[in-house]
């Protein structure tokens, strides 16, 4: 356990990533700060319309899911697993690249014990908030601003893991 | 056009344009989608503290708080400019058995009788904001991503631990739900 903690913290110094940030830039261009990371809320602005729209954001749906009232949320992630598999699968087949003509880059994750104690804690939370982490900033702009302290509080547990993480089973 | 677009928007067309997401971002710039890290990439920026889990530089990463950003933004276009005029349908069964733990289904997204400002310093804001934000922060960044990371962009990697992932997030919602959730509202109710 300890050769194991000991590997993930070593990725993290040498990594230019963040150790296992499961959301990584794997451009090897370089960007402008402001000007090129504009594209990236254009995109979030388009995903976050789809949310409120579908009403994804709405705590509801949420119960509605875990009490098993309504195919909805099932049927969005379903698609979207779907949607997602096949764009992966032509993307590797065809070898597409990306704009600036880069090959796309893949990661396998590892399997580590958060990936079942930190799912649990994530689910309890979800269902408590009606939330995930994206929809939180859905629902705030959506003029709920209470969710504004569910966010910061997010904030906080994750500054927490990072503080406890090599204290934890992984 | 206008009326199709205030309308809810079917789960089918929802579900088609997040998943068209994974392809945007790998296309538009080699990014992974993954919403939770933005959490992460903020304690970086703000509060790093001395803290090896969150020294790394975050400005590469910069794409997705601006992603997040937009998400925000487009809460905004989208309950300014497309909302929908008739109130939510929350399905019947869910309507009986929340109004049974003292929750009013009314017309918006969210119960008000919860997502409230006078709820704030309470024992009901505690646990729904504090509490219920603390374990999706700490759960999301322990479990390795969140819905988006896992759930979307993991399984359609077919990377299996993102599939074990996707379970135990159902589960910890299924023990919210049918276990905490009535003895939270006994204790709040």
């Amino acid at each position: 356990m300890k050769n194991k903690i000991d590997n993930l913290n070593a990725t993290s110094l040498t990594s230019s990533h963040p150790v296992e940030c499961e959301a990584p830039n794997d451009q090897v261009a370089t960007e402008g700060l402001i000007a090129s990371n504009l594209k990236y809320m254009v995109l979030g602005i388009l995903f976050g319309i789809v949310f409120v729209k579908a009403e994804i954001i709405s705590w509801y749906r949420i119960q509605e899911m875990f009490r098993l009232h309504s195919i909805f949320m099932y049927g969005v992630i379903g698609i979207a697993v779907v949607v997602g598999m096949i764009s992966v699968w032509m993307i590797k087949r065809f070898q597409i690249k990306t704009l600036q003509k880069e090959k796309v880059i893949f990661h396998d994750k590892k399997f580590h014990w958060g990936n079942v104690i930190g799912a649990s804690i994530f689910g309890l939370g979800w269902a408590l908030t009606g939330a995930c982490p994206g929809p939180l900033f859905a629902q705030i702009g959506s003029g709920f601003l209470v969710v504004s302290v569910t966010l910061v509080s997010a904030i906080a547990g994750t500054w927490v893991y990072g503080l406890v993480r090599n204290r934890l089973p992984h | 056009m206008l009326e199709i677009i205030r309308q809810p928007w079917p789960w089918y067309v929802a579900g088609t344009l997040i998943g068209l997401t994974v392809p945007a971002l790998l296309l538009i710039g080699n990014k992974h989608f993954g919403v939770s890290s933005s959490l992460r990439h903020i304690c970086a920026a703000c509060i790093p503290g001395n803290i090896s889990f969150f020294k790394y530089d975050w400005k590469k990463e910069a794409w997705n708080l601006f992603f997040v950003a937009g998400i925000l933004v487009g809460g905004i276009v989208a309950t300014q400019f497309l909302s929908n005029p008739d109130p939510i349908v929350v399905a019947a069964e869910t309507t009986k058995d929340l109004q049974a733990l003292n929750i009013d289904v009314d017309h918006e997204l969210m119960p008000a009788s919860i997502f409230s400002v006078e709820n704030l310093f309470t024992l009901k804001g505690l646990i729904f904001f504090v509490i219920g934000g603390f374990l999706v922060g700490f759960g999301t960044r322990y479990a390795g991503g969140c819905t988006s990371g896992h759930a979307i962009m993991g399984l359609s990697t077919l990377q299996w631990p993102s599939l074990v992932a996707t379970c135990w997030f159902m589960v910890g919602g299924f023990a919210m739900v049918h276990v905490v959730f009535p003895w939270i509202m006994s204790l709040v109710g």
